[in-house]
């Protein structure tokens, strides 16, 4: 059974690798966003030392590393779950003997594997290349790091499965599904970094799963947070991996009663 | 045993109310209105192992819902289903790696992959061991001819090749019961008559049980030695195709071609007595009504004497015109009543 979950993942690799002209304008686009960014921080902090806990070289590799991480973890499952649901097609994945939902989070796992190696990867060593990008010199960074991206893409796909879901409930979620990516960017540290928000604001934050996605992993990659600080940052990622499964669980459930198929 | 065991199964469907005008698309914004609809509505029959059971109906009459219960994928408001010893909705993955479905409006094929690989990766799903599976497909592909096809991409098939590889899809891990939701929708003649004689060997050979939804009577009076019709989720007929055509055929037409002219009453004064009523196309073409529990040959005997015949057709009710008329009427109960035509 094992071999079968495997095989959605190579698939799914196989199948993005075939298109992978598409992701050479990415590269672009995401090295031209950390541009911006690099540029806009270089101005707010003028001469400063250090704003809300950034050095500013801190600040250019916060947002280098961010803007790439998203690179691998970003995926459509929220999308292409709402569209089988809406065209009816989720019909046929009832009929089989797997669990539907693990064989999506595979298939955005080979999706991330094609973005980790042809995408994130090859736009961070542009980024290095242009941006005075500071990379971790300990190991335990890396590691930690590594481990944390892989949390990343654990909870941002379990975001986009939940919202995906949603589809049962809501005739269209397109709406929702557009707030979820502006949510996530933007919660998640991506834009801003959590601590430049305001006190009360990053309280809320340090309840929400959003800053597991870009926010943690980034305070690693920069330096922020060291050693067994890095275990603690990887804990609140592993138990927000856990709560996540919860609701998932009772929306699928949910919608296993309310399924009502599309298209006759 | 019983392949399928259905009891007062019924699935209502919450229709969303829309209100009109500007006042009520606010209303709805705020307080939406539900409309129960009852797309399934108490129904119960049971399908013994081995045999092949047409499930007809006009559009929305309910059949690709009730297919979809029978296979595991709605789950009932009420009722009781049995299928293959499992209540389908309860034990989805253990039920469903015994049965086989084919939607013929909806691929289960990996649109972007090769057709092995799909069926590569349904062996895997439905876990049959690779010499099953070797065996197995050497021999659909032989029955179906897909040689050819099968390292072609899917989205690159034609309809009926890709109907050909489903119905491999779908029969790969050797189910005991295959559902059919209009698998010949779209095909040309020779498709179908492919694909009907497949399933009719498939049912012969391994004794598949097999229900099957279509709006092609041809499919029907090829495959099935009975027909369940639905008619606004209640079911209407459930019987042999036989007793149907007995039941509601209205008998034989006879068509004359008369070498000359010949009147309405001269044809009914030939027919004097016999239950036979005639129509008229022109002078020289008239078509007698002869019932089922009369023999044709008298009214031959009486019209062949009387004028030059040039030609005869003798034509039975058709299935279709039977199942038209049913529909038309919502219930396939013929009314006692009625007189001989």
């Amino acid at each position: 059974m094992s071999s079968l979950y495997l095989d959605f993942i190579r698939i799914r690799f196989l199948t993005m690798l075939a298109y992978r002209v598409n992701y050479y304008s990415g590269i672009l686009v995401y090295t031209l966003n950390i541009g911006v960014y690099y540029f806009t921080w270089q101005a707010i902090y003028g001469g400063k030392e250090q704003i809300a806990g950034f050095t500013a070289a801190q600040m250019t590799t916060y947002v280098a590393v961010s803007w790439m991480a998203r690179a691998f973890y970003f995926n459509n499952l929220d999308r292409e779950i709402a569209t089988e649901i809406r065209d009816g097609t989720i019909a046929i994945q009832f009929i089989r003997p797997y669990n539907y939902l693990l064989v999506k989070m595979m298939q955005g796992f080979g999706e991330g594997i094609f973005r980790f190696t042809m995408f994130m990867i090859p736009g961070m060593i542009i980024a290095v290349l242009l941006f005075p990008v500071q990379l971790p010199t300990s190991p335990v960074s890396w590691i930690g790091f590594l481990v944390m991206l892989f949390f990343s893409f654990l909870i941002n796909s379990q975001i986009n499965i939940l919202i995906g879901l949603m589809a049962f409930f809501i005739e269209n979620n397109d709406g929702l599904m557009r707030m979820k990516r502006v949510v996530v960017d933007l919660f998640s540290g991506l834009l801003i970094p959590i601590s430049f928000f305001p006190g009360w604001l990053t309280s809320i934050m340090n309840f929400l799963p959003f800053q597991a996605i870009t926010y943690l992993p980034g305070s690693v990659f920069t330096g922020r947070v060291q050693g067994t600080g890095i275990l603690e940052v990887l804990g609140i990622q592993v138990i927000w991996f856990l709560i996540l499964l919860i609701p998932i669980y009772f929306t699928w459930r949910a919608a296993r009663v309310r399924l009502f198929v599309q298209g006759g | 045993m019983q392949a399928i065991e259905v009891q007062d199964l019924r699935k209502n469907f919450r229709i969303q109310q829309s209100r009109g005008g500007l006042k009520g698309a606010l209303q709805d914004l705020f307080a939406r209105e539900y409309r129960e609809v009852a797309a399934v509505n108490d129904i119960s029959f049971t399908i013994p192992q081995g045999e092949i059971c047409g499930y007809i109906g006009e559009n929305g009459a309910g059949k690709s819902t009730t297919i979809k219960m029978l296979t595991g994928i709605l789950v009932p408001t009420s009722g009781h289903i049995k299928v293959n010893g499992y209540v389908p909705y309860q034990e989805r993955e253990k039920f469903v790696q015994g049965i086989g479905v084919v939607f013929g409006q909806r691929s289960q094929l990996w649109w972007d992959i090769g057709v092995i690989e799909s069926f590569q990766l349904l062996r895997k799903v439905y876990q049959v061991s690779e010499a099953d599976f070797k065996k197995r497909l050497d021999e659909l592909v032989e029955r179906l001819q897909l040689q050819e096809l099968l390292s072609r991409p899917v989205r690159k098939l034609s309809l009926g090749q890709r109907m050909r590889c489903e119905l491999v899809a779908a029969l790969l891990h050797n189910p005991s019961i295959v559902f059919l939701d209009e698998p010949t929708i779209g095909l040309d003649i020779v498709v179908k008559s492919e694909i009907r004689e497949f399933l009719k060997d498939l049912n012969r050979t391994q004794g598949t049980t097999i229900l099957l939804t279509t709006h092609d009577l041809q499919d029907i009076e090829a495959l099935c030695s009975r027909v369940i019709m639905l008619d606004a989720g209640s079911i209407i007929y459930d019987g042999g195709l036989d007793d149907l055509k007995t039941r509601w055929g209205r008998g034989r037409e006879v068509r004359f071609q008369f070498g000359g002219a010949v009147q309405a009453t001269q044809l009914n004064a030939w027919t004097m007595g016999l239950p036979v009523t005639w129509t008229q196309e022109s002078d020289l073409v008239a078509t007698a009504l002869v019932p089922a529990d009369m023999a044709v040959s008298d009214v031959f005997s009486r019209v062949l004497g009387q004028a030059e015949v040039t030609d005869v057709q003798i034509s039975e009710t058709s299935t279709d015109e039977i199942v038209r008329q049913i529909y038309s009427s919502g219930s396939a109960e013929k009314p006692e009543e009625q007189p001989h035509v």
